[in-house]
């Protein structure tokens, strides 16, 4: 049978590229493929397909779908260490350990992501300010290297693949499982503080009084409001609703979630729907929604609001969008931001979803991407020509105030500014060159960025 | 909440050829009730994490079996030695083990043809004849095996495959009629194109009316749940594979299916 080349993208629907699929389901069929793949042309696994640009295909080679390699492994109730194949999803992992009482330490703002996925972006959450990103919670991580043999590392053995593959973008070699241990919760509902402020610089010092004591906290910021008022936000700070504040009949079934119908976007309008004029009204009747008040929400609708509609990438049209996530550190956010914003509201383009959020602690992943300070995240819809001016002048902002870009939302940055962004990747590539000797496992981005060779 | 009313009596229940792409998420839902498995396969190698998977996921028995449906002497013995392993008697058993093979190119040979029917048919009667045998005399009981729709028309791009599984199709029915007064139900699947491990690969998996595994393992789930004689999954199979058995054979032997 001849290998049909399938089209790919990513959640953001920009670049796309050709990839030959495999989607094996179990260790050999992996090593089967690693080792029927053609060097060269590249190989990276994928799981549910949610990093936004280039990540996780190669133009030209082969795509290691994960989600068939998803199988629980153990859980230890004692201390919550679970251990999980790679293509096992976070929304599995909520559905069946959630009414058990325990919750993931840390998610993304979309549960559907595998453990290889998430493990490999070192994805972080709203309570990143607290406790840092995923990887603080990963105790082993089991590589698939290029020479097909499982490598088990963790942070007392074979260290230097642990450290590189967390955060490293898949490009160690294929996650086929890990172990990370997952936090208890009394009940699936959060208590969320709601502040409305009036621009960016009461907007942090909320974030600077309230998250201490907040497990999550996280701002919706309106990408459009001008002069003044930039910046102005909604934060929203939240903490894991204890049993003894539910009411009696919430207290039944505490860790119940209300059963939500999902919409669908059912195909891709011929242009894209959320212009500056919808996401402008849309704007001022979310900031006019939202005054100060206290509320209880159940779990999927303060972590996951847009899990609630399928497909809603399609909304950006056929050409799709790209993510523009940056992080400042402490000493510069206030300052980066602020240009930031203002070279964003300057551009005209819309950004629907904008969230702001304050960073703590690093983990020891080499290319880790959140330290102490600031991070935006907004969407920008696709537009040839105007978009890579803008984010050229957005990446600038970043390097002047020592900021960097996500890789897992990247779409078009360059390899030199990704290496003022990263000075550790020669560290990484040291540790990518004694597993992947041949330089095997290389993704669309990895080739844009000039981490592996085009 | 959802897995609260989804539970029932735990029942005792065979998955033979547990690892199969329709019997790996057939196997998750059942735990989920709480009933406790028997999982076969060959390899057992595969068997222990597919084992270990259901154990996180529910909290029934999960035992494993490593047993070859082709050895007779293995298939009468394997409901005396469920029966040991989950410490109770077996009150249903789901037959999932088959495999495709390539008939787009060149014609099967006669060893291939062998293999062909040995695997989807032959093994998979052996194992039912000796299941309803433990069986008849357990009412509320149920047998259930995995045929397909390609056994209710041959047609030239897999008619060793339909063959062998229109064979199933005529066990399973004569069962289901000798065992009817006994109270044991028999459930035909009869699932179209599914997207599993077995079909990886195939131009057939990226049609729109293949499935996902786990769909078809819903369907199953409920027939087993509400006793139905014959399933197709998804369920516009059913109105499609009576169009095609309609067809008049002077235009379907013209037809290039």
């Amino acid at each position: 049978m001849k290998p049909v080349p399938n089209g790919l993208s990513g959640w953001g629907r920009f670049p796309r590229g050709e990839s030959v699929v495999s989607t094996p389901a179990d260790r050999a069929g992996v090593a089967l493929t690693i080792g029927g793949a053609h060097h060269g042309a590249g190989l990276i696994a994928r799981g549910l397909g949610r990093a936004y640009g280039d990540s996780a295909f190669v133009a030209g080679g082969m795509v290691l779908q994960t989600t068939r390699i998803d199988r629980f492994r153990g859980f230890d109730p004692q201390s919550g260490l679970l251990d999980v194949e790679a293509g096992v999803s976070f929304a599995e992992i909520i559905a069946l350990f959630l009414p058990r009482g325990w919750f993931l330490p840390t998610t993304p703002g979309t549960k559907y992501v595998t453990v290889g996925g998430a493990i490999a972006a070192d994805v972080h959450g709203k309570n990143h300010h607290r406790h840092g990103s995923i990887g603080m919670f990963v105790e082993r991580i089991d590589v698939c290297v290029a020479d097909g043999t499982v490598v088990s590392c963790s942070r007392g053995e074979n260290s230097d693949l642990f450290h590189a593959t967390l955060g490293g973008m898949g490009l160690t070699g294929m996650i086929m499982a890990a172990c990370f241990r997952l936090v208890r919760v009394e009940t699936s509902r959060v208590t969320v503080d709601y502040h409305r402020t009036a621009d960016l610089e009461e907007t942090l010092t909320v974030f600077e009084s309230g998250d201490a004591g907040s497990e999550h906290s996280v701002a919706w910021i309106d990408c459009m409001a001008s002069g003044r008022a930039m910046g102005r936000s909604v934060v929203m700070q939240g903490r894991n609703t204890p049993l003894g504040e539910l009411s009696p009949e919430a207290r039944r079934d505490p860790f119940g979630l209300p059963r939500k119908r999902v919409k669908s976007v059912p195909f891709t309008p011929p242009v894209g729907l959320l212009n500056s004029l919808s996401v402008r009204v849309f704007n001022e009747v979310f900031y006019a929604a939202h005054g100060n008040r206290r509320k209880v929400v159940d779990l999927d609708t303060f972590f996951y609001p847009l899990d609630s509609i399928r497909h809603w990438n399609r909304l950006y049209g056929p050409r799709g969008f790209i993510q523009y996530q940056a992080f400042f550190p402490r000493r510069t956010s206030l300052a980066g931001l602020r240009e930031l914003l203002s070279t964003i509201v300057a551009s005209g383009a819309a950004s629907f979803l904008a969230v702001l959020k304050s960073c703590g602690p690093a983990d020891d992943g080499i290319l880790t991407f959140l330290e102490p300070g600031h991070t935006l995240a907004l969407d920008i819809p696709y537009r040839q020509g105007v978009i890579e001016a803008l984010c050229g002048r957005l990446d600038r902002i970043l390097l002047e105030h020592g900021g960097r870009l996500y890789l897992a939302k990247d779409a078009l940055t360059d390899g030199k500014t990704f290496r003022a962004m990263y000075p550790r990747i020669d560290e990484f590539l040291a540790v990518k060159r004694r597993y992947d000797p041949d330089g095997l496992f290389a993704s669309s981005q990895s080739r844009r960025l000039g981490i592996t060779p085009v | 909440m959802a897995t609260a009313s989804k539970r029932d009596s735990p029942r005792n229940v065979i998955l033979v050829g547990a690892t199969s792409g329709i019997a790996r998420p057939l196997g998750r839902r059942l735990v989920a009730r709480g009933w406790n498995l028997v999982v076969t396969g060959r390899d057992p190698a595969r068997l222990a994490p597919l084992a270990d998977d259901l154990r996180v996921r529910g909290n029934g028995t999960i035992a494993t079996l490593v047993f070859d449906p082709s050895d007779a002497a293995a298939v009468a013995g394997l409901c005396g030695a469920a029966a040991a392993l989950l410490g109770g008697p077996i009150d249903g058993v789901i037959v999932c083990h088959g495999t495709l093979p390539d008939e787009s190119g060149a014609w099967l040979d006669v060893e291939q043809t062998r293999g062909a029917i040995d695997a989807n048919f032959t093994s998979a009667a052996m194992v039912l004849a000796a299941a309803a045998q433990a069986l008849e005399n357990r009412p509320g009981a149920f047998l259930a095996a995995i045929s397909s729709v390609a056994g209710d028309r041959g047609r030239q791009s897999n008619y060793a495959y339909g063959a062998a599984k229109a064979g199933l199709t005529a066990y399973l029915s004569g069962l289901r009629n000798r065992l009817h007064p006994r109270g044991v139900v028999v459930i035909t699947v009869k699932p179209g194109i599914v997207r599993t491990p077995m079909t990886e690969g195939l131009a057939a998996a990226r049609s729109p009316l293949a499935a996902d595994a786990d769909t078809v393992a819903r369907d199953i789930e409920r027939a087993i749940l509400r006793r139905q004689a014959v399933l197709y999954t998804p369920w516009f199979w059913w109105p499609v594979m009576t169009v095609i058995c309609a067809i008049p054979e002077a235009i379907f032997k013209r037809l290039k299916l």
